[in-house]
């Protein structure tokens, strides 16, 4: 909730910066249009916005998970360290009370710590020493080393002076201090507003482990053999599928009968999720690369063989007159006329198409695979390896991000025409 | 016999719903070889269809189409369409466009190479005939129209309102353009226009259509097509009888749009 209106008062602040800075700059021609309102071409991205909005994200990050690239002013308040203390009243039930005072130190997990060293100090209740994780919490048997132990009715009445009872607590300055409803005094140090590794890790953390993987490898894999694999299945499936629909699209869009006969099959396929097939696939072609190229095939097939059939029907039938007119034979049409007419539809369909695929992979795999993304950060969360999934969905999501380019580019330098006729 | 013969060509398009419209009723007519004929009528009137049934795109219900001795049954290279717009193959070049009849009847490029660039220079496209279609304005692109119908040599031109969608100035350019070419190039020609004007100075013949069912209403013979080859248009327009044709098929072809809204009128 926090994160959200940081969020919200950065993209405030900055647009009102950004503007008042660039206010100058600015008479180009878009300005000068009277429509600059709903025209595509009048709103182009604001390439400022975009690198604050990727620094934003970072920099939050960075700010919640105390991270060392973020200098530390900018931390939101991190959890505490070190050593904290409270007092704690005790009574016996002969009616004697006496204080004695509680040492906790407060470690990050996975280092070592040594328990404080603390003197017993005066009265029949001395003076505790324990060791606490950060984020994490502990119980204190504070009678353990008291002169009137449970047996003597030893029961703790009041910390740092407020009265507690079972099941109530005490704030204090390094935490809360809880009593459970058996009189067990628990230490929960204050975890400030910082996200624990665990749940979020700091960007370096990601960084480290990327560097780790990619040069160990993860699960007797290289980095760039789990990525390669799902890549490898995404073309493969992609190619067959293209390889297989663009034919069956152009039969559906020349002949009435192959119109007839798969126009049920594939209007029923297509609106099925590939990711409702996977238990089939799974059954059918076990969970080896036969199966998922089955599945990314099929992923890929309806949607390239609907594209290729629009393709087809959607000639300008003006186009075709005049190539018949023009003395063009059939095939020739074929050739000349209705395919290059359909390639910029195919092109749509094939950016859809990877899209498509690349998802599937990527859930494919998180259900069952020796290798590949998916099943990196999978496997990753069920270790609780927060770092590696997170840096796995990064990887996805630039490759996602590097495929659609591609095909972008792909489709810029081989059918410049699209959208033109 | 060398011309064309439309012979009592009647066209009826049966609709979905079981209705029918009957577009053309009875079209005879006969042209020469070389003749420039332009088509006016109000909207509606079957110019579009009597020009589909002649290039063979569309198979007319009754009557046929009879060319240089002998029917037509399909679209074919001997009869050439310039199309409103939207006819050009945008994946190709110009010069690819232009080229394509030859091509396809598998000439080789030494054999059309010189009439093509000829062609292009006589539109004024010989600057850019590598640039791709999508890049020329509206009136380039129907240059380029004409060109790749030329390139082919048809014997009969077949334009449907290839002006129509140009500004005054470039369509007045375009007029000169196709009155030099059927003069240099004694193609038979029919011009559908919407303008009055265009088809004054174009039609050596004017055939006036009328609608439901469409028929010829009307058949003029006019000296201007002939007047204006080489000859700048606006001094033909000032010709006396110029404005008196003008007048009465402007009033004639009105009296029939307002027929048709009378009639549509009394339907509701
Ligand atoms: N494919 C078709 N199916 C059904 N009706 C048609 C078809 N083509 C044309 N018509 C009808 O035939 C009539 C003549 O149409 P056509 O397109 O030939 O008119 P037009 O004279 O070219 O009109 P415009 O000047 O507006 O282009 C119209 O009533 C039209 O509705
Ligand atoms: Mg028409």
């Amino acid at each position: 909730m926090i994160v959200f209106l940081i969020y919200i008062a950065i993209f405030v602040v900055s647009f009102f910066v950004v503007k008042f800075v660039a206010r100058k700059a600015v008479t180009d021609y878009t300005s000068l249009k009277t429509v600059t309102f709903g025209d595509e071409s009048a709103v182009t991205p604001n390439r400022i916005a975009s690198v604050v909005s990727v620094l934003t994200i970072f920099l939050l990050w960075g700010a919640f998970t105390g991270s060392k690239l973020v200098p530390p002013f900018l931390h939101a308040p991190g959890p505490f360290f070190g050593d904290a203390s409270f007092t704690y009243t005790a009574e016996a039930d002969d009616g004697t009370q006496d204080d004695a005072t509680v040492t906790v130190r407060v470690f990050e997990v996975g280092t070592d710590v040594e328990v404080p060293v603390v003197e017993p100090g005066e009265g029949w209740a001395k003076n505790d020493a324990d060791t606490v994780g950060a984020w994490r919490s502990g119980l204190i048997r504070v009678d353990d080393n008291d002169e009137k132990g449970r047996d003597e009715g030893h029961r703790v009445i009041a910390v740092n002076g407020e009265p507690i009872e079972p099941g109530g607590s005490v704030q204090t300055d390094f935490g809360r201090v809880g009593m459970s409803p058996k009189g067990t005094l628990n230490f929960e140090p204050s975890k400030g507003w910082q996200m624990e590794p665990i749940w979020l890790p700091a960007p370096e953390a990601v960084w480290d482990r990327f560097l780790e993987i990619a040069s160990d490898g993860f699960r007797g894999s290289t980095l760039w053999e789990h990525l390669g694999y799902s890549l490898m299945r995404v073309i493969v499936g992609f190619f067959f599928g293209a390889l297989v629909g663009i034919p069956l699209g152009y039969a559906m869009g020349l002949s009435d009968w192959f119109r007839g006969w798969f126009d049920p099959i594939v209007e029923f396929m297509r609106p099925v999720p590939p990711l409702a097939l996977i238990p089939l696939v799974i059954i059918w072609a076990g969970i080896g690369e036969v199966g998922k190229i089955i599945l990314l095939f099929l992923a890929a097939l309806w949607i390239m063989a609907i594209a290729a059939r629009s393709g087809v029907s959607g000639v300008r039938i003006s186009k075709v007159h005049a190539a018949y007119s023009l003395g063009a034979s059939k095939p020739q049409i074929m050739r000349y006329v209705i395919m290059p007419n359909s390639l910029p539809e195919i092109f749509t369909g094939a950016r859809v198409a990877m899209g498509v695929c690349w998802g599937t992979v990527v859930a494919a795999e998180l259900v069952a695979a020796e290798k590949g993304a998916g099943m990196m950060i999978m496997v990753a969360s069920k270790f609780q390896n927060t770092d590696i999934v997170i840096m796995g969905i990064i990887l996805i999501g630039i490759i996602g991000f590097g495929i659609d380019m591609l095909m972008r580019w792909a489709e810029r330098v081989l059918v410049p025409w699209k959208g033109k006729g | 016999m060398s011309g064309l013969a439309i012979d009592k060509i009647s066209m009826r398009f049966d609709l979905a719903n079981g209705t029918s419209v009957q577009a053309l009723k009875d079209v005879s007519l006969f042209l020469e070889e070389g003749e420039l004929m332009s088509v006016l009528g109000p909207s509606g009137c079957g110019k579009t269809t009597l020009l589909n049934i002649v290039a063979g795109f569309l198979a007319p219900t009754e009557g046929k189409i009879v060319m240089n001795g002998h029917t037509v049954t399909g679209p074919d290279a001997e009869r050439g369409m310039v199309f409103q717009q939207g006819a050009l193959f945008e994946w190709m070049s110009v010069r690819e466009n232009v080229s394509f009849g030859p091509r396809m009847a598998g000439q080789r490029e030494k054999k059309w190479a010189e009439n093509v660039d000829h062609l292009l220079d006589v539109v004024g496209l010989h600057d850019f005939k590598e640039k791709a279609v999508y890049e020329l304005s509206g009136g380039m692109q129907q240059r380029v129209a004409l060109a790749r119908c030329l390139a082919n040599d048809p014997d009969v031109i077949l334009m449907d309102e290839p002006l129509g969608a140009l500004d005054a100035l470039t369509r007045e350019k375009m007029q000169s353009l196709v009155l030099k070419l059927w003069k240099e190039t004694g193609k038979t020609i029919i011009l559908i226009t919407h303008s009055v004007e265009e088809a004054l100075l174009l039609g050596e013949r004017l055939l006036v259509m009328a609608p439901r069912p469409g028929r010829i209403h009307r058949e003029y013979r006019l000296p201007f097509a002939d007047l204006g080859v080489g000859e700048d248009l606006r001094e033909v327009k000032k010709h006396p009888e110029f404005g008196q044709r003008r007048d009465e098929i402007l009033g004639m072809i009105w009296d029939m749009e307002e027929e048709i809204m009378g009639r549509t009128e009394d339907a509701q």
